[in-house]
């Protein structure tokens, strides 16, 4: 098989509709008589729901269908449990889901209360506007640590404490071990998340036809195929009567995974209800409340080194906020547990975090899945040894670096994907080399810093590292066919939200079966095209699903070679495969398209050998035994204005291992829109809620996203470490850029502001000017 | 005000994308739903309702305007092109597509439509610009996928190769 296209930076099949305006998104599907959807959300983030009355709302004109929890009838039922908590000895573990409409008590701001259906969204949202509920305030328990208080007031009546979750991992026995340590640093580390702001919203569109008994739904899905199942067994139907489409999706980045939110489980049902297509689309203020959110988490950690600055042990407590539900299981502290110990050797753990109901937004996985909570307790932990022991924060991380020859690499602690903690492979210190080379950082060190310090700038430098538990299963699978034109289409059950699936996966098949990559039509996000998969999360699409369509194309690829030799009278080792056609080696003029091969495989009349399948078609799937560990290094170089403390990034350089990559240029995207949000996270976004749980700012005027002011080039270089555990060698891209940024300003904050030497650590993120400046005042 | 003021449909006729229309709106309705439910013109991409994104910017008598913050009634006898007038016909995509395409200026394509209305006007008015003015000029529009620089390669691109054209 040639490598034409693989590994080459590929210009993107999706491109031309996306920029011509003509891919569809949800919210671009009209149908005939579609009605809208509004909801009436609680203003309160806890209270009691003393009566509601709708009279008014009902009799404005347009208005088609009101319907609060009471008029659910027995679709009224708690959400799915969506990931069970991973098999921990001794977890706790308290689920609580979440409901379509609220009944009797609210438990976070924007809970969906009251559904409004109308002739249009306007009317739709007039109606919102009529209705008046008697609510009456219940204590809120809002804030993180005090949420986690025994006497706090509690979201749950039965669960005092408001404990969600509590589970203790361990390796070693770190509290002998740390008895012999050079040095213990022991500091609260608080780091919040944020949510992800995609630049499309949340949508659902949903066509009952009555004629067929099936139902269609559009959504902004990242999992079309576990809605569709969900979907059915909700609705009492079988999954072959519902088909789930998740077009072109606006950014995705974790929480349009199959959540079945509120919305997700009813613009269905009242589809089938009045038998007319129904359109819901989330508006930015609802995306602030009622989409998922990542958050915070609090740490008390502790890390034991010896004189060489090695790491003995280290010993972490923290508390995770979950929100008011906790459908999505344990993924992201189960995350932040186990990706703290990043590319290091930790030869003792001691890792405890419960999980704490609170009345504010549900929290679930946002790229990086908590990742970035881990990973800033680590790399600051580390910061604070170096300078215990008076070395360079670059040095600190070589010293403790899991040695090339350890693979596979055993932690010793369950992940996500309920496996043990295993590194498959990496080789850090030659990114870690790589990226101080390309930031200059010895140089800076020694000459740069110190003459624009003497010329009064504030300089500072920062470098951070980070591994990625990437590609992790169950399974995806692919089906590839060659059409009669020539073309070969592939399908696969994953949904699509930027990524470029179309392109990426069509290159795989593309090398295997001797077409242009442009003749590859790459269908993905429907789940009547393809019945079986998983979802897109995780950075597993390309690794997983990417597999798996390697073998189908790799199967294909055989029958095209047996029909031609067929064909030919001759060997298969004859035959060459090359732009869409099959010829005979050395005999010009003896070719064949694919097209034709692929009529040929599927007679109409006569007779077929036993066994023959018809057509040019191979169905696989792909399920690895574990994920596979992707890594990297950051550094950075900033200026900071002393006065307004406003950050400028001068250099930044990134340097990472994702295994063998298929399209250099996606990769490239990808990790640059990671970096963007990881500095949104450092030092823009910030969720600001009052003792109340109202969130104070939710509009993008006041939660700042990055602009192309704020984010600078970066400057990146690759290497290599294949997979072992998937046939292409690759490993996720997804979530890499994001993941280490908040450690890295504050290692180049404190750099550039000299701030250890005046007392003061950066043990917090998100930063702002102001905070930096609050801060620095009180140094 | 009560609800039938709201209600009180009018008349109004404006030019899109160089075709004339005639359409009975609600003086409340938004010119970004206009386009895209009342004309189809789904390209235009609504992100925030609230004039911060971008996302949803056309083109109102060449300048490019928030269609979000703007009422369709506003556009009585103006002129408003959208993302769907800028290649020329299918099959064909402009200078400014083709660089998008060929820098990966674009991941999901939600704000790319935004994108593409705002860079067109500019580099109308700038041929010549700076990297440095570039990021300024697209610093109305968020995006959340790209980490913006391979936008700003494609927009310097765009340029370089708008002025190869025209000295050709």
């Amino acid at each position: 098989m040639s490598t034409r296209y693989f590994g080459q930076p590929v210009k993107r099949n999706e491109d031309a509709r996306l920029l011509t305006g003509s891919a569809l998104f949800v919210d671009d599907v009209e149908l005939s008589g579609m009605l809208h959807a509004a909801f009436l959300r609680s203003p309160h983030a806890h209270a009691k729901i003393i009566s509601i009355d709708v009279e008014a709302a009902k009799a404005r004109p347009g208005v088609i269908a009101i319907y609060t929890a009471e008029d659910l009838g027995d679709y009224w039922q708690h959400g799915p449990l969506l990931v069970p908590p991973p098999p921990v000895p001794g977890i706790v573990f308290n689920l609580r889901t979440q409901v379509p409409l609220a009944k009797g008590v609210t438990r976070h701001v924007g809970e969906p209360v009251v559904l409004v259906i109308a002739e249009s969204r306007y009317i739709a949202e007039d109606a919102v506007g009529d209705i008046y509920i008697d609510w009456e305030a219940l204590p809120v328990a809002a804030e993180l640590e005090a949420a986690a208080r025994p006497d706090a007031p509690r979201v749950y009546p039965d669960i005092p404490g408001n404990v969600a979750a509590h589970a203790h991992q361990k390796r070693g026995d770190y509290g002998r071990a740390a008895k012999d340590a050079h040095v213990t640093i022991k500091r609260r580390f608080t780091y919040d998340h944020g949510c992800s702001q995609p630049m499309e919203t949340r949508g659902v569109v949903a066509q009952w036809d009555n004629k067929a008994d099936k139902l269609t739904i559009w959504d902004t899905t990242q999992a079309p195929v576990a809605i569709r199942n969900g979907m059915a067994a909700m609705l009492g139907l079988s999954e072959r009567q519902v088909r789930v489409i998740a077009p072109f999706i606006g950014g995705g980045f974790g929480p349009k995974i199959m959540m079945f939110y509120p919305e997700e489980v009813l613009i269905p049902w009242v589809a089938i209800q009045l038998n007319t297509p129904v359109k819901w689309i989330e508006d930015r203020a609802e995306h602030f409340f009622a989409t998922t959110h990542e958050r915070g988490q609090i740490h008390d950690a502790e890390m034991a080194i010896d004189k060489e600055g090695k790491i003995i042990g280290i010993k972490d407590v923290f508390l995770h906020d979950t929100g008011a539900y906790d459908p999505y299981g344990l993924t992201v502290p189960i995350n932040s547990q186990c990706t703290l110990l990043g590319p290091y050797v930790v030869p003792h753990y001691d890792s405890m975090f419960t999980a704490v109901f609170t009345n504010k937004t549900l929290v679930t996985p946002y790229r990086g899945a908590g990742r970035q909570h881990g990973v800033f307790v680590m790399e600051r932990l580390l910061d604070i040894a170096a300078r215990e022991i008076g070395i360079t924060p670059a040095e600190i991380r070589r010293r403790n670096f899991i040695a090339p020859d350890a693979f596979p690499y055993n932690h010793g602690i369950i992940y996500q994907d309920f496996t043990e903690l295993t590194y498959d492979s990496g080789n850090y210190e030659p990114i870690l080399d790589q990226v101080l080379a390309t930031i200059g950082y010895e140089k800076f060190l020694a000459e740069e810093q110190p003459r624009l310090r003497a010329e009064g700038k504030c300089v500072g430098i920062a470098v951070v590292c980070y591994v990625e538990g990437t590609g992790i299963g169950p399974y995806e699978g692919a089906k590839v066919q060659v059409q009669a034109s020539g073309k070969v289409s592939v399908v696969t059950g994953i949904g699509t939200q930027g990524q470029g699936h179309f392109t990426s996966f069509a290159q795989i098949v593309a090398d295997a079966c001797g077409v242009d990559v442009t003749n590859v039509e790459v269908i993905t996000g429907d789940t009547d095209a393809f019945y079986w998969g998983a979802g897109t999360f995780a950075s597993r699409g390309a690794v997983v699903a990417g597999n798996a369509i390697g073998q189908a194309a790799g199967l294909v690829r055989q029958k095209i070679l047996a029909t031609a030799a067929e064909h030919f009278e001759c060997a298969e080792t004859d035959l060459i495969i090359e732009n869409g056609k099959v010829s005979l080696n050395g005999v010009p003029g003896h070719s064949i398209t694919l097209g034709e091969l692929a009529g040929m495989a599927n007679p109409m009349r006569g007779a077929v050998a036993p066994g023959t399948e018809p057509g040019l078609e191979a169905t696989s799937y792909f399920g690895p035994p574990m994920g596979a560990t992707a890594s990297g290094a950051h550094a950075m170089i900033v200026e900071v204005d002393p006065e307004t403390m406003m950050v400028e990034i001068k250099r930044y350089a990134v340097a990472h291992d994702c295994g063998v990559v298929i399209n250099p240029l996606i990769v490239e995207g990808q990790v640059q829109g990671g970096v963007a949000q990881g500095i949104g996270n450092a030092f823009f976004e910030d969720l600001v809620y009052n003792d109340e749980g109202q969130l104070l700012n939710a509009s993008l005027a006041d939660y700042l996203l990055p602009s192309s002011m704020d984010v600078p080039r970066m400057e990146m270089t690759h290497t290599v470490t294949p997979s072992p555990l998937n046939p292409l060698g690759i490993k996720g891209v997804g979530e890499a850029g994001a993941i280490p940024v908040g450690p890295l300003f504050a290692q180049a904050l404190e750099d550039a502001l000299q701030l250890p030497k005046r007392g003061v650590e950066l043990l917090d993120i998100p930063l702002s000017p102001s905070k930096l400046w609050e801060l620095a005042r009180n140094a | 005000m009560s609800s039938s003021d709201f209600e009180h449909e009018v008349k109004l006729s404006l030019t899109v994308n160089g075709r004339r229309y005639t359409r009975t709106v609600e003086p409340r309705m938004l010119l970004a739903d206009f386009l895209r439910h009342e004309l189809g013109l789904t390209g235009t991409h609504v992100g925030c309702e609230h004039g911060v994104c971008g996302a949803c910017t056309v083109q109102f008598d060449g300048e490019p305007a928030r269609s979000c913050l703007t009422f369709a009634v506003q556009a009585q006898g103006h002129a408003i092109s959208t993302v769907e007038s800028l290649a020329g016909g299918p099959g064909k995509l402009s200078v400014l597509q083709e660089a998008f395409r060929e820098c990966h200026g674009l991941q999901c394509g939600y704000c790319t439509p935004g994108i593409l209305m705002t860079m067109q006007a500019y580099l109308a008015q700038h041929p010549d610009p700076t990297e440095a003015e570039v990021r300024e000029a697209l610093s109305g529009n968020l995006c959340r996928c790209t980490g913006y620089q391979h936008i700003v390669d494609a927009v310097l691109l765009a340029a370089k190769n708008l002025r190869a054209g025209a000295a050709a």
